[in-house]
């Protein structure tokens, strides 16, 4: 194939990438942000799968068989313990604003410079090689794609033309905010746009070779079973196989924790805690997926290329170019060439923030000059720094490839990165579970792992590059047998890798453990413990303990801010703060929450330890003691603790002082319904007593007052008197009623007696009026139990207010009565002036009258219908009304029959 | 409860994915055509995968709280 074409190819990739990662970018200017999606950050998890995976699995697998699947294994089961350790240190940056590893390590203990800077160090040294590793991936698939040799003359080499692309790239994207705990929306999602294609071609070729070339997973191991070099591949193969199983997948783990560009995507562009849950089965799904295939391809090269000197490396462009499906080769090529630059991409963005955080940024504050130069435009110099510490880094990749790395296969390379990350391990996990582990801890572990790194791994590459000579292979350091590079100390039957694993690891957390319990901790140290450990805790609160103690001018922090936020967002940050925590900025000298949450913003700018020196030279610290400290965190979560105990005492207090209240209105309401009553009695009474003392006063008064006249006001009299004692009855009565005292006197009893009983005691009256009565009551009613006296009583108050409210000579009452269920119904139905909606359950009210005075006031005391209901209600009974005004009334009341 | 379920099952499958359980697998022995021992880890793997997807997405449980 034309290498113009396929430059071409790459060229155009890379400008769609740029093209996702823009309008990524635009979008979340919009505020329509595309990251805040689990998807996207499960996806970009997926940075672990590099060229290493694309190419170097197909590779590995044929010569160390199941092996090649432990690096996919550790991932998943770490991914799996996402909860306890990943969330942790998640949750821990994003208090303390800390963007990279080196970050994290230097501020867990004791913000020191030096551990930033030892840190840095290391993850250039794992960096670098890998990054290279991706450029020969690179480099080699187009080498075999347009079958062309490497040349070594750098202008004409293509692959210096897509690093200077890459940089271009990783500039544009990974440096628009000085900020670094801005996340860098573009980049993650471009970052998830190609895993999502080196799936994809992966898949396809995997699927390719499966089932267009062969038949199926079956067919390929049946085949291969023919070829001797395979069988190895079938199992793995005795003890040191397993115990290289064991080591790899340990040693897969904690670079999958640790790897700066692992770092920086599960980590710092982590926009919420949540996204963990979704992440925690979709990149172990991921990783599943892009290694199902794997096998197949491996088996498949070595029965096609069987004796042939192909790389079993790049297997995958081999075999469609061996069978002349250019298309698929460039799909292949394209999902290698994704997964190796969104490996450099995030890499680079990931160790330059470490680059000119702790090595350029504390050298350059260092310089007297740069004071002005800082105070003139510090964002700009900070920029400068990630660019120039950028197009650094990729350059030294490109370097490295260029000139080293020819001799090596992709796995050694990757694999001799990760035992260097490793180191991290003791440092972070014993961080963020031991508060005891001590700066000198930290410092001696990681330096001693180092070192031991260094002798097992790089000093053997170096034998076998010439640039040493290889005695110290065969006799060991300084002619010691005991300190062979490859078996240390006489450790035989392990592979080089496993064999460096442990004895790096062992080396530094000894030492690590051993420093730790021999060194004291400063008192920041111990306070950072605290706040890693305990993060959980204290991370709400974190923003207002007083760790810090010491005099500065607000002017001074203010400035400081100023020059790298810009003055308009300084003073916002500074009024929200000032405000959310009741302090006063208008003051001379600064408050130690202030000093200390600008620290903290500086710190996600430059670094961690670059804040601290800044923020020191304009402050000037008192020590405070390891006990203040502890006595501080603790009062501030104390006080949290009292706040939420007071909070919800209020709350309580609240919600019963509104039950008071309710239950006070109710009284309230019912006092003045008993005055009400009293009065309307009153003057229910007061209208006989009027009559009857008037007309008594006239007889008295007049002697000579004629017979018939005289023996009509005295009629009157004593039917007003009657009317009075009935009156008094019913108050006592429904008194009674009211406090219990009524006892029903049961009998069994004939509902259709009764009503006939009550009627004929009222006829009379009726006939009088010219009111006919109609009865229709249900033969056979069925007997019931009950007061014979208070059923008649509620008959006859119902009868007589029909009577009352049934206009003369025309009227008629009905009375119905009929068993329904297990209840007896009565009705009684007149033909009257009717009852307004509004007036339909008050009327059953003993205080129905007294509630509004504009009622037409019926004829009667009013206290019948209350009363009725009381004794329906020591029946079990209920009685209700239906009525439309002008129309009548419909009277009903129920009785169970039990 | 969430975290205690997930770390449960993790060290469930880290000692079904290591040696000496693995090593029970390790034989010379194809089912549907494909080697015992690849047979079984995928499958480890996937089953794995389910039952953290299904712990992980699980809403009632109170993740954060839990720490806090």
């Amino acid at each position: 194939m034309n290498s113009y074409i396929l430059g071409l190819i790459s060229i155009y990739y890379l400008a769609f990438l740029f093209i996702v990662a823009y309008q990524a970018e635009k979008k979340s200017k919009n505020a329509k942000s595309i990251v805040s999606n689990p998807n996207i950050y499960a996806l970009s998890l997926a940075v672990y799968c590099t060229a290493w995976t694309f190419y170097g699995s197909v590779g590995r697998a044929s010569t160390d068989g199941l092996d090649f699947l432990a690096v996919y294994i550790g991932p998943t089961l770490v991914m799996f313990l996402a909860f306890p350790i990943l969330l942790k240190i998640i949750r821990i940056c994003k208090t303390q604003r800390l963007t990279s590893i080196a970050d994290f390590i230097s501020s867990r203990y004791g913000k020191n410079r030096s551990l930033g800077v030892l840190v840095t160090i290391i993850c250039l040294l794992s960096g670098i090689p890998y990054i290279a590793l991706q450029l020969k991936a690179i480099s080699n698939s187009f080498g075999i794609l347009t079958r062309s040799l490497l040349n070594s003359n750098i202008l004409v080499d293509h692959t210096f033309y897509i690093v200077i692309l890459l940089i271009l790239f990783t500039i544009l994207f990974g440096t628009r905010n000085v900020e670094a705990t801005e996340r860098h929306e573009g980049m993650v999602t471009a970052i998830a746009v190609e895993s999502i294609i080196k799936l994809i071609a992966f898949l396809a070729i995997g699927m390719y070779v499966t089932y267009w070339l062969f038949d199926g997973f079956e067919d390929i191991y049946n085949k291969a079973k023919l070829l001797q070099a395979a069988k190895k591949n079938f199992v793995v193969e005795n003890e040191s196989g397993m115990s290289m199983w064991f080591w790899h997948t340990l040693l897969a783990t904690m670079a999958f924790l640790f790897l700066p560009r692992q770092f920086q995507v599960t980590v710092v562009e982590n926009v919420d805690e949540k996204y963990i849950n979704r992440a925690m089965w979709m990149f172990p799904l991921y990783m599943l997926l892009i290694n199902i295939f794997v096998m197949p391809i491996t088996l498949a090269g070595g029965i096609i290329f069987n004796g042939q000197a192909v790389n079993s490396d790049m297997y995958v462009l081999s075999i469609p170019l061996h069978f002349s499906d250019e298309s698929l080769a460039i799909l292949t090529y394209i999902g290698g060439f994704s997964a190796a630059t969104g490996m450099i991409i995030v890499e680079t963005i990931a160790i330059s923030v470490m680059v000119s955080n702790n090595l350029l940024m504390p050298i350059f504050l260092g310089i007297p000059a740069s004071k002005d130069l800082i105070n003139l435009n510090p964002s700009r110099v900070i920029q400068f720094m990630r660019r120039f510490s950028i197009a650094l880094i990729i350059f030294l990749g490109y370097f490295y490839f260029k000139f080293i790395t020819e001799k090596y296969s992709l796995v050694s390379i990757g694999m001799t990165a990760f035992v260097v990350v490793a180191q991290f391990a003791p440092s972070v996990l014993g961080g963020i579970f031991w508060k005891r582990g001590t700066q000198k801890g930290a410092m001696a572990g990681l330096v001693g792992g180092t070192v031991i790194w260094f002798f097992t791994l790089i000093i053997p590459s170096l034998v076998s590059s010439g640039v040493i000579s290889d005695k110290i292979m065969t006799e060991g350091l300084f002619g010691v047998s005991l300190l062979k590079p490859y078996e240390l100390f006489g450790m035989t039957g392990m592979d080089n890798i496993s064999h460096a694993t442990f004895w790096t690891l062992f080396f530094n957390i000894v030492l690590y453990f051993f420093g730790s319990l021999c060194s004291k901790q400063t008192s920041i140290e111990h306070n950072q413990a605290v706040l890693f450990v305990d993060v959980f805790q204290y991370s709400k609160g974190i923003e207002n303990s007083v760790v810090w103690r010491g005099k500065a001018l607000v002017s001074d922090i203010m400035n400081l801010l100023e020059s790298f936020l810009g003055t308009s967002r300084t003073e916002r940050i500074a009024r929200v703060f000032a405000t959310r925590n009741n302090i006063n900025l208008n003051t001379r000298y600064a408050d130690a929450r202030f000093v200390n949450y600008s620290e903290k913003l500086l710190s996600g700018i430059v670094g961690t330890a670059s804040a601290r020196m800044m923020v020191s030279s304009v402050a000037k610290e008192e020590e405070i003691s390891l006990n203040e400290v502890v006595e501080i965190l603790k009062k501030s979560q104390e006080l949290m603790a009292v706040n939420k105990e007071l909070k919800q005492k209020s709350q309580e207090l609240k919600l019963l002082t509104e039950q008071l209240q309710a239950a006070n209105e109710q009284l309230k309401f019912t006092d003045k319904l008993k005055d009400d009553f009293l009065a309307t009695v009153t003057h229910e009474i007061r209208t006989p007593l009027t009559s009857i003392k008037a007309l008594s006063e006239i007889l008295y008064d007049n002697e000579d007052i004629e017979h018939s006249e005289r023996q009509h006001f005295l009629n009157t009299i004593i039917k007003e008197s009657d009317r009075l004692s009935r009156l008094i009855n019913q108050v006592l009565d429904l008194e009674k009623f009211e406090s219990g005292k009524v006892k029903v006197a049961k009998e069994t009893l004939n509902l259709e007696e009764i009503i006939i009983d009550s009627i004929e005691s009222i006829e009379q009256l009726a006939k009088d009026k010219g009111i006919s009565i109609i009865t229709k009551i249900d033969k056979k009613l069925p007997k019931f139990e009950g007061d014979r006296d208070r059923i008649m009583q509620v008959m006859l108050n119902l009868l007589s207010n029909a009577l009352k409210f049934t206009e003369g000579n025309k009227g008629t009452i009905t009375i119905t009565a009929y068993k329904q269920d297990d209840n007896l119904y009565v009705n009684v139905i007149d033909d009257g002036a009717g009852i307004a909606k509004q007036y339909q359950e008050l009327i059953f009210d003993k205080f129905y009258q007294a509630h509004d005075q504009t009622i037409k006031k019926p004829k009667g005391s009013g206290l019948g219908l209350a009363i009725s209901k009381r004794i329906l209600e020591l029946h079990n009974g209920e009685i209700w009304v239906e009525s439309e005004v002008g129309k009548g009334s419909k009277f009903s009341f129920s009785i169970p029959i039990e | 409860m969430k975290q205690q379920r997930a770390i449960a099952i993790t060290i469930f499958l880290v000692c079904l994915l290591n040696f000496p359980l693995l090593s029970l697998f390790n034989k010379t022995v194809f089912i549907f055509g494909m080697p015992l021992v690849y047979v079984y880890v995928f499958s480890v793997w996937a089953v794995g995968i389910i039952v953290i997807a299904i712990i992980a997405e699980s809403k009632n449980v109170e993740e954060t709280q839990e720490h806090e």
